[in-house]
């Protein structure tokens, strides 16, 4: 009997509240059939410097365009400026060490494959505003 | 037989006589024959000097074209094209001509069928691209500097790397196709070109 009265508190408790405001996509509160409000398209940043890092294992990212840069078996077009036979002449940070081992830890003459498609890590950058609010603070030690 | 000898014998004792006709209806006629054989010729060049001609054949429409299809020169922010001819035609009179000259080789190998499958083409790009590669360090990159003059460039409005690499480059008495390979086409597998810029050890 405790158990009905309970289930049935519940049930109007879900039934009474106002569902579709407590599950607002983060596309806004549009109706499903409704089209949604035009996205503004980014571009991408300009050449700077490099972006300080927030973590201490993260992946530096991209501080410059991309566009039309392929990789693929043929060529590594981000290569043909950040490999360490090219990085001095073009003035690039080159690849890390770490990218010359493979996943025996076995060190290689040349990039491992499992690091060489750079964008799966690596990624250039929009002045997009974040989805939601975030109070994410590096950590001391890699902080400038 | 003897009757086809001598159609031919009077043919040519005709050639011998002076011509009936008055100079100047013969320089008249001589011009307007001169236009329109030389105007007929040019249109049949220019004919030849069009995308929709170089991917009449398949070879270029299935393989360079599709590449292309999604480079700064075929979709861009203002629609200015560049199209096949105005990277690989000369437009100086004496270089066109000799291109197309050149061009009948071409020819051949399309009868021949020497790139006729995606594979066949990719077994040849290397030696290919080499080709265009050599003849634009050649000619200082002639048909680039058709619309991409660096006198013109204007530094500050380029981003800061394009802009470093451009004042070092030519400083240096570098050409366009120096760096800007592949930048309409896919390039070749570039063991030999640059090992440092593929993955692996093959090729070797």
């Amino acid at each position: 009997m405790k158990k009905t009265i309970l289930m049935g508190i519940v049930l109007a408790a879900t039934w009474l509240l106002p569902a579709h405001a407590a599950l607002q996509s983060e596309r806004g509160d549009v109706a499903l059939d409704a089209a949604d409000e035009k996205a503004e398209p980014k571009k991408w940043q300009a050449d700077r410097d490099p972006i300080p890092r927030d973590s201490v294992q993260q992946p530096p990212l991209i501080p410059h365009k991309i566009d039309g840069y392929v990789i693929n078996l043929q060529s590594n077009k981000c290569l043909t400026c950040h490999s360490w036979a090219n990085y001095k002449q073009a003035h690039a940070t080159k690849v890390s060490q770490t990218h010359f081992s493979d996943r025996d830890g076995d060190a290689m003459s040349n990039i491992s494959a499992r690091r060489y498609f750079c964008t799966q890590c690596h990624v250039p950058q929009v002045d997009a505003k974040p989805l939601v609010e975030n109070n994410f603070k590096p950590v001391q030690a890699i902080k400038n | 037989m003897s009757a086809i000898m001598n159609k031919i014998k009077q043919i040519i004792e005709k050639l011998k006589k002076p011509s009936a006709a008055s100079l100047g209806s013969l320089i008249i006629g001589g011009f307007v024959a001169g236009i329109i054989f030389w105007g007929g010729f040019n249109t049949a060049m220019e004919a030849t000097n069009t995308e929709t001609f170089c991917i009449s054949c398949h070879e270029m429409e299935e393989n360079v074209y599709q590449e292309y299809k999604s480079t700064i020169h075929y979709s861009n922010r203002s629609g200015v094209r560049a199209t096949c001819p105005d990277c690989h035609v000369p437009k100086p009179w004496v270089h066109k001509i000799k291109r197309k000259i050149q061009a009948s080789n071409e020819l051949l190998h399309k009868a021949l069928g020497s790139i006729d499958t995606p594979e066949k083409f990719e077994a040849k790009r290397l030696t290919l691209a080499r080709h265009v590669w050599d003849a634009m360090k050649e000619t200082d990159s002639r048909e680039c500097r058709n619309c991409h003059d660096f006198q013109s460039m204007d530094y500050v409005a380029q981003q800061r790397r394009g802009r470093n690499s451009h004042i070092e480059g030519f400083d240096k008495g570098m050409t366009c196709i120096d760096c800007h390979k592949g930048i309409a086409h896919s390039l070749p597998a570039m063991y030999e070109v640059d090992p440092s810029a593929v993955t692996g050890n093959a090729g070797k």
